[in-house]
């Protein structure tokens, strides 16, 4: 904190007398109260909508969810009442089976094409700006609309999917109205909405990949998909790791793609842990079972961010 | 620069076949899987509902009457729709910039006591998906503490959540903390108030993260559809996603298509012309997001 000290003292104000050391330290102190003073002028708004709209809610979410809380009433603890009631619900299971089985999925189709879109996207000489500018335009359609356009490609009768499915002479699919595929759907939408942030960032770590790397492995007599395994991957390492565990968290919050697709359905195939905590709170007046819903799925997506969170300090350095 | 594919590879004859094929497949590729869907949706707009269910689809609209944008636009209020939504964007953007540059430059170059502190819990919501927070927030902006205000319904309920981006705060202090502390000094000496230090003088130079953060803080608001549907349940208050999400039940298909053609205008037209700026956001949150 010396630093500190010294640089408030520097600034010498104009006129002052002569540098008396008594005078000196009672201005050091004016000063280091009237910086602060100003410094929490401008911090004021940002602390308040933080406390309002960021701690604040993180406390009252543990509170929600050991609470029975009819809003009208004085909150009543509960104990451990909330996560029994949601623990029971038959969809509960249902609900992180597909969480989990949606986030598998999704690396599952997703993970991969990204990082290989971009390492090809990497080796063109061509089209560079259309391919980028192509792949990153589904990201910045409003996702509401892109899951409700995907909505009418899934169409059984007329959509596009079966259409083209019939063009190659294939049976058409129910998409969204059987059980087996329907959670497949909304997984093809996610990806296809996300697939061009993935692409991009790759796109650039590649850049960062030193070419003498790919020269001498060459010289070696490594083939292409050697150079990719020895090469591309090793440099890359820890993007990946950081992309990686960044999709398990948003694939683990996903919504919108039931809420708008399925409402939950067929027989529970597309309930996600955050729609059921939706239904809860606003279908069933039950907040204290979503907020225990939420508490829930907060320990493990904190599990997995404390894991992001060393991978990428180690990605800093 | 030398990456994967060594240019002398490039350069021999069957180098050469293989560099185009590939080229070839890809920008037929991408063009049928990112472009053709956008294709699809702006010429469905265009075919009657009777053209919309025929079996197999016509590739080019039969008419290309445009009437069905003016339904889409009167039938869904499209108009009251997109007023909503540029007013709580441009709010939240105005909103963001007031709130968040005055923070990052307070934690930057004024540090006050617990500094440090008030930066770590802002970086620590970072740590909470937003989802998990849901319901605590909702119930936040329905009955604000010590206030007892009621937000629902009001472009506040927006603003004020959007304010408080950790994010944003850690990109604009991280700016702010590589501009040379001897610039500030001299204005200080000046006798340049605090405030007129920052409009003086950081904002000038900072043009390039405030554009980044400008165009992150629109476009997410823009895009957002959970946060909205919750706090702004009345039809003539609804966002242009959820109002269309809402209404889609109880339209003709081929308005229910217009309708998202002129909801994916406005951010693809943002993105067409703020490219740059919305890349570098990209690969500047993609280490420290």
């Amino acid at each position: 904190m010396t630093v500190t000290e010294e640089r408030v003292r520097r600034p010498q104000a104009p006129g002052a007398a002569g540098p008396r050391p008594d005078d000196d330290r009672r201005g050091a102190l004016r000063r280091a109260v009237g910086r602060n003073l100003t410094a929490y002028g401008f911090l004021c708004g940002a602390l308040i909508c933080f406390a309002l709209f960021s701690w604040y809610p993180m406390v009252r979410e543990v509170f929600l969810s050991f609470q029975e809380n009819n809003f009208v009433d004085p909150p009543r603890w509960v104990g451990f009442d909330n996560f029994r009631t949601v623990i029971e619900d038959p969809a509960f299971r249902s609900a992180w089976v597909n969480t989990a089985a949606f986030s598998g999925l999704a690396l599952v189709i997703g993970y991969a094409v990204p990082f290989v879109l971009a390492v090809v996207l990497n080796e063109l000489r061509h089209a560079k700006a259309y391919l980028r500018f192509v792949v990153y335009l589904p990201v910045m359609l409003p996702p509401a609309v892109a899951v409700l356009l995907f909505k009418w490609f899934y169409d059984p009768g007329a959509g596009l999917f079966n259409q083209v499915l019939d063009g190659f002479g294939i049976p058409p699919l129910s998409w969204l109205d059987s059980t087996s595929t329907a959670l497949v759907s909304l997984v093809l939408v996610s990806t296809w909405m996300n697939l061009g942030t993935g692409t991009l960032i790759y796109l650039a770590a590649l850049q960062s990949v030193p070419g003498d790397l790919y020269e001498s492995a060459e010289l070696d007599g490594a083939g292409l998909f050697r150079r990719v395994w020895h090469v591309t991957i090793p440099q890359t390492k820890l993007i990946l790791l950081v992309m990686l565990l960044l999709q398990v968290v948003a694939t683990m919050q996903v919504f919108i793609e039931p809420y708008l697709l399925t409402g939950g359905g067929p027989e529970n195939a597309t309930v996600t842990v955050a729609y059921l905590m939706y239904q809860y709170a606003f279908n069933f007046g039950d907040f204290g079972g979503g907020g225990a819903l939420g508490l829930m799925l907060m320990v493990v997506l904190l599990v997995l961010s404390a894991i992001y969170l060393r991978v990428s300090r180690k990605a800093e350095r | 620069m030398r990456t994967l594919v060594s240019p002398l590879a490039l350069r021999t004859p069957h180098g050469r076949v293989v560099y185009w094929a590939i080229l070839t497949v890809v920008v037929v590729g991408f063009t049928g899987a990112f472009v053709f869907p956008l294709y699809w949706m702006v010429t469905g707009a265009l075919k009657s509902p009777d053209e919309l269910a025929q079996i197999p689809p016509s590739f080019f609209p039969d008419s290309f009457d445009l009437g069905v944008y003016a339904d889409a636009w009167n039938q869904l209020q499209l108009g009251t729709f997109l007023r909503n939504t540029v007013l709580y964007a441009g709010g939240a953007w105005l909103f963001t910039l007031a709130v968040d540059v005055t923070a990052a430059y307070a934690l930057s170059k004024l540090r006050p006591f617990f500094g440090r502190v008030i930066l770590g819990a802002m970086l620590a919501t970072l740590m909470i998906p937003p989802m998990v927070l849901l319901l605590p927030t909702y119930l936040t902006a329905k009955d604000l503490p010590i206030l007892h205000l009621d937000l629902l319904n009001t472009p506040w309920a927006i603003w004020l959540p959007a304010a408080a981006n950790g994010f944003f705060v850690f990109l604009l202090k991280r700016f702010f903390d590589s501009i040379p502390r001897e610039l500030l000094e001299a204005a200080e000496i000046d006798g340049a108030t605090p405030l007129r230090i920052l409009w003086s003088i950081v904002l000038p130079v900072s043009r390039p993260i405030l554009g980044v953060v400008s165009i992150l803080s629109v476009v997410t608001v823009w895009k957002d559809f959970v946060w909205p549907l919750l706090v702004l349940p009345e039809t003539d208050k609804m966002s242009i996603s959820v109002g269309i999400a809402s209404l889609s039940a109880q339209m003709p298909q081929n308005v229910l298509i217009a309708s998202l053609v002129i909801a994916s205008l406005p951010t693809i037209l943002v993105f067409f012309v703020f490219q740059r700026s919305i890349m570098a956001g990209l690969t500047a949150g993609s280490l420290k997001g």
